[in-house]
């Protein structure tokens, strides 16, 4: 008999891994997709490497955080050479958790006097 | 493009094919929207970015294939715990071999910048001696008229009895120049060594340096040591400083320094007073060669400036670090090369032992190969099994290495200035962990290759059927021979040397060794130099000692049979001549004829056994009052007067003209193997100069057990002397049998690692056997369900063995040889090509080699042909 794992056991996540789980959070991407989608989130500030976004991508997958799908977007929209992820039902409890302990994080630094800079 | 490409062979192959496509095209597109100035930093970061993920994903997988490995290792213990033990031999006794032989011959010796020191000596090889200490004159000239040295310095051995401190104690030291220890440029660990401003005073105020052994042991390593007294020899010395446990000049058992003062009442302007050790440390810059033509000029004046006493010699020098003897020499590499044999067989016999299991596992990594797993995943999966296990083995083998080298210090000779065991440091660590590496890269990486190029869709038929294809059962037999051809080696070395050691043994020393005690009491020259003071001391002692019951006869004399402590003297003619150093003129020719002197009390003959062949022995009635005599040995006579009878003939040497009143027969002092010089013997009660060899070593012969003697000697030397101690106790058995120790310990090493060698091969036959006929036992049950008889079926798996075996005794043998004839130093005229050895070798290997293959024969006989076919 497996256990199924908790979320709470991959925390704290390694900021790519989170970065990746946001990306994938409302649509399904290629690996190139997700290097844009972080760097516009992030104002350019986060630039994955294809390195550091391949290792990533191969323990989400091996913690099944991620899957791979055969379903793509209309030919004209793919390049058909393109491999694409997609967030699981465990990425996504496991994005909540982190976000939870960074929000509790956030909070008990505000408790302490340290305010977020404005954006 | 063609820069990212080989940046990502950085991945392991296995990432490279499931991400390497896109990730080459993601930065194709990056690299096309960066500007030109942006480009630059892509590069930067890419390689970055390459050179850490790659890093990481090998790692990742490194750890997956780690707990792979335990897990699968933990599920076959005997086999893990067999493959460990192999390579622990091997790395054990390889580690411990090259440990010692690094810190004996390669090491530096433990001085700053020590390849700068150079020994010197005087070069006689005109009259048959290439190094000869120098005299205190000649050693002066030497300081005074080189440039080309930092320091020149000289010092010798000198032991005394410590006294004032429990019982008394004989101390060994040296007496060095005061600049000896600052050209050595060690430090004092306490308080100071000596410097020149102690010169003047140094009679005075009797400066010494101690040991810190001496310190702990006779001063329970108090710090306020400096300053202290210790009592030698009755003269006391001020303690100035204690070198630090490291530290070992010029030799391992030197407790204490004191200063070395030449004086005209010790005979020290005389130039023919051979005696002192010289030392010199370069200047920068200056080479061994540049030194060396600068002395052989000196050396050439001085020969010219005093041709009496220094005609046809010269000066000489060499490395310190280069004066180990070449036997020590000989007997280490000759370990060094067994242990490597050692370590081939246990290499050969893990990949044999790798390989059986990487066959038994086909299917297994077909299974993988088929789910996805590539070939290099597979072969890197195996590689890690046998790090793994070469780890287990090094780690082991270190512990095997450090038990046993207390065992091999005995060929760490006493005479180097270096420890007596060579240090557990990074140094020998690093070696095992390169070794210990290679061994596990080497010989896994060869099952690996040899099983993974297979693994596809007929590996799993195969894998089912458990066969094995004929080019890996050929590498596998090779392996096996070459475990063969090693043990012969050394089966043939350790034969070898035990017929050298045998004849060693067989040597006769000129004197019977049972029950015979031997034992010192040094007699200090400050209380005992008088005649009329020791020989009351010898009668006291001989006569009580002879009363003792069991004590056959007893004597003294300077120094025991076997122990070399100089004494050369050059025979002269009878005719005084009061320029020439030893008082009397040269013998005609132009030989200089050399013998070695010894003062003996009367009855030494009959005590040690040595036959009178003509004339008499030294008696009571042989004092300083009547005729000067001396009892030579036979080689003496023979060479001095050949055809004619000695008796009564006379010459001089020692300051004084003899005349010859027995012949006794020669006896060896430069150890077994060694030619000795004549000798000369002369009667301790006619000895009124050369103190040095005042007679200090009692030998007694006992009817009884002789160590039985000791406590009753020792009482009777008390009470005559009780300020003297008793050192060196010990039988002639014991004696002669140090001789022959270093060879002893290093065949007792050797012979182990032949039946370690022996052992490896015999389970290398067995395991290629086991597994073969395993492999076969469908073909074997075939033939017995055809009618094939026991026989013919052990006959294919004796013959098999025999194959292998007579393969491996063939090469072995000619390699034996080859390393018998390279040994031939050692081998004390034994025959590298010894039948008697050679036919033991073969005997050996054939047994071996039915022992190995008996079980395997026996399980093929038994193999049952209804079970055998029933899959097929």
């Amino acid at each position: 008999m497996t256990t199924e794992p908790r979320p709470e056991a991959l925390l704290p996540l390694p900021p790519a891994v989170f970065h990746i789980l946001l990306a994938l959070a409302d649509e399904d991407r290629h690996g190139y997709g997700i290097i844009q989608e972080v760097l516009s989130r992030t104002d350019g500030d986060v630039r994955l490497g294809p390195g550091t976004l391949y290792r990533s991508i191969q323990r989400m997958l091996a913690d099944d955080l991620i899957v791979e799908i055969s379903d793509r977007p209309a030919p004209e929209l793919d390049d058909e050479r393109r491999r694409y992820y997609r967030i699981a039902p465990f990425g996504r409890a496991v994005a909540r958790a982190e976000a939870s302990r960074l929000h509790d994080l956030v909070r008990m630094a505000r408790a302490s006097g340290f305010h977020p800079k404005k954006a | 493009m063609r820069f990212y490409r080989l940046l990502l062979r950085l991945y392991p192959k296995s990432f490279r094919g499931e991400y390497g496509a896109e990730m080459e095209k993601d930065f194709a597109r990056q690299w096309r929207a960066a500007s030109a100035g942006a480009k630059l930093w892509l590069i930067v970061a890419a390689a970055i970015d390459t050179a850490w993920n790659a890093a990481r994903v090998h790692a990742d997988i490194t750890r997956q294939d780690v707990r792979y490995s335990v897990r699968s290792l933990l599920r076959t213990p005997g086999f893990s715990a067999t493959v460990i033990i192999v390579a622990a031999l091997g790395i054990g006794a390889t580690t411990a071999t090259f440990s010692l032989a690094d810190h004996v011959l390669i090491r530096a010796l433990p001085f700053p910048e020590s390849h700068r020191l150079v020994k010197l000596w005087q070069d006689h090889t005109k009259r048959g001696y290439a190094r000869v200490e120098p005299s205190p004159p000649n050693f002066q000239d030497w300081q005074r008229q080189s440039t080309m040295f930092e320091r020149l310095e000289a010092y010798t051995g000198w032991g005394g009895a410590m006294t004032g401190r429990g019982e008394a104690t004989r101390l060994v030291g040296a007496t060095v120049t005061p600049g000896t220890l600052v050209m050595l440029g060690r430090q004092a660990a306490l308080g100071r060594t000596f410097t020149e401003a102690d010169a003047p005073t140094a009679e005075a105020e009797r400066p010494m340096v101690i040991s810190d052994r001496l310190w702990r042991t006779a001063f329970a390593a108090t710090p306020d040591v400096v300053g202290q007294t210790l009592a030698l020899d009755g003269t006391s010395y001020t303690i100035v400083g204690v070198m630090p446990p490291d530290f070992f000049f010029p030799s391992r058992d030197t407790d204490f320094w004191r200063m070395l003062q030449f004086s005209a009442r010790n005979n020290d302007t005389d130039r023919t007073n051979q005696y002192l050790e010289v030392l010199g440390r370069l200047k920068n810059g200056v080479t061994v060669e540049d030194a060396l033509a600068e002395m052989r000029v000196i050396g050439a004046d001085l020969a010219r400036l005093y041709p009496k006493e220094l005609e046809g010699t010269s000066v000489t020098l060499a490395p310190w670090r280069e004066q180990v003897a070449p036997q020590a020499r000989l007997l280490l590499l000759g370990l060094v090369g067994a242990s490597i044999c050692v370590l081939l067989i246990a290499c050969t016999n893990l990949a044999n032992l790798l390989m059986s299991r990487a066959l038994g596992r086909r299917t297994e990594f077909a299974v993988r190969a088929a789910v996805g797993a590539s070939v290099d995943r597979l072969v890197r999966q195996m590689l890690t099994d046998s790090l793994i296990l070469a780890f287990a083995g090094g780690t082991l083998g270190v512990v095997v290495a450090v038990a046993s080298l207390p065992l091999l210090a005995r060929l760490v000779p006493t005479a180097l200035p270096i420890a007596e065991l060579p240090p557990i440091d990074l140094r020998m660590l690093s070696g095992t962990l390169v070794l210990t590496t290679l061994t596990g890269l080497a010989f896994g990486l060869l099952p690996a290759v040899r099983v993974c190029r297979r693994t596809d869709a007929s590996a799993l038929k195969d894998g089912a059927r458990g066969g094995t294809s004929r080019g890996t059962e050929r590498v596998r037999s090779t392996l096996v021979v070459a475990e063969i051809v090693a043990s012969v080696v050394l089966i043939v070395s350790v034969g070898l040397l035990t017929q050298a050691l045998l004849a060693v043994q067989r040597v006769d020393p000129g004197f019977r060794t049972d029950n015979l005690l031997t034992l010192r009491t040094n007699l200090p020259i400050a209380q005992y130099g008088p005649l009329e003071r020791r020989m009351p001391f010898y009668s006291q002692v001989l006569d009580r000692v002879q009363a003792l019951p069991g004590v056959q006869s007893a004597s003294y004399i300077s120094w025991l049979p076997m122990t070399f402590r100089g004494g050369i003297w050059e025979v002269l003619s009878t005719t005084p001549d009061p320029a020439s150093p030893g008082g009397f003129a040269r013998l005609e020719g132009n030989q200089r004829p050399l013998a070695l002197v010894r003062f003996v009390t009367p009855r030494y003959f009959e005590t040690v056994g040595t036959p009178m062949l003509i004339g008499r022995d030294i008696n009571a009635a042989d004092t300083v009052k009547s005729p000067f005599v001396a009892v030579v040995s036979e080689s003496f006579a023979r060479k001095h007067f050949p055809d004619q009878d000695p008796i009564g003939r006379s010459f001089a040497i020692g300051l004084a003209a003899r005349t010859i009143v027995g012949v006794a027969g020669d006896t060896r002092i430069r150890g077994l193997e060694r030619e000795t010089e004549p000798h000369v013997y002369m009667p301790a009660a006619q000895q009124t100069s050369l103190y040095f060899y005042v007679p200090k070593d009692l030998v007694i012969r006992a009817s009884v057990p002789a160590t039985t003697l000791v406590p009753a000697v020792r009482a009777i030397i008390a009470e005559a002397a009780p300020e003297l101690p008793v050192t060196s106790v010990q039988t002639m058995e014991q004696l002669v049998g140090a001789e022959t120790a270093p060879r002893l310990t290093q065949l007792r090493v050797l012979g182990g690692f032949a039946v370690i060698a022996l052992l490896l091969a015999a389970v290398g036959i067995h395991g290629l056997l086991a597994f073969n006929v395993s492999a076969r036992s469908r073909e074997i049950g075939v033939r017995i369900a055809l009618g094939a008889k026991a026989r013919d079926i052990m006959w294919m798996v004796f013959g098999r063995s025999a194959l292998m075996t007579g393969a491996g005794v063939v090469i072995g043998a000619a390699l034996a040889y080859a390393a018998g004839r390279w040994m031939q130093a050692v081998l004390f005229g034994v025959n590298p090509a010894d039948a008697t050895v050679f036919a033991g070798a073969i005997a050996v290997s054939a047994v071996m080699g039915v022992a190995g293959s008996l079980m395997p024969a026996w399980r093929a006989v038994r193999v049952d042909p209804i079970e055998a076919t029933r899959t097929e």
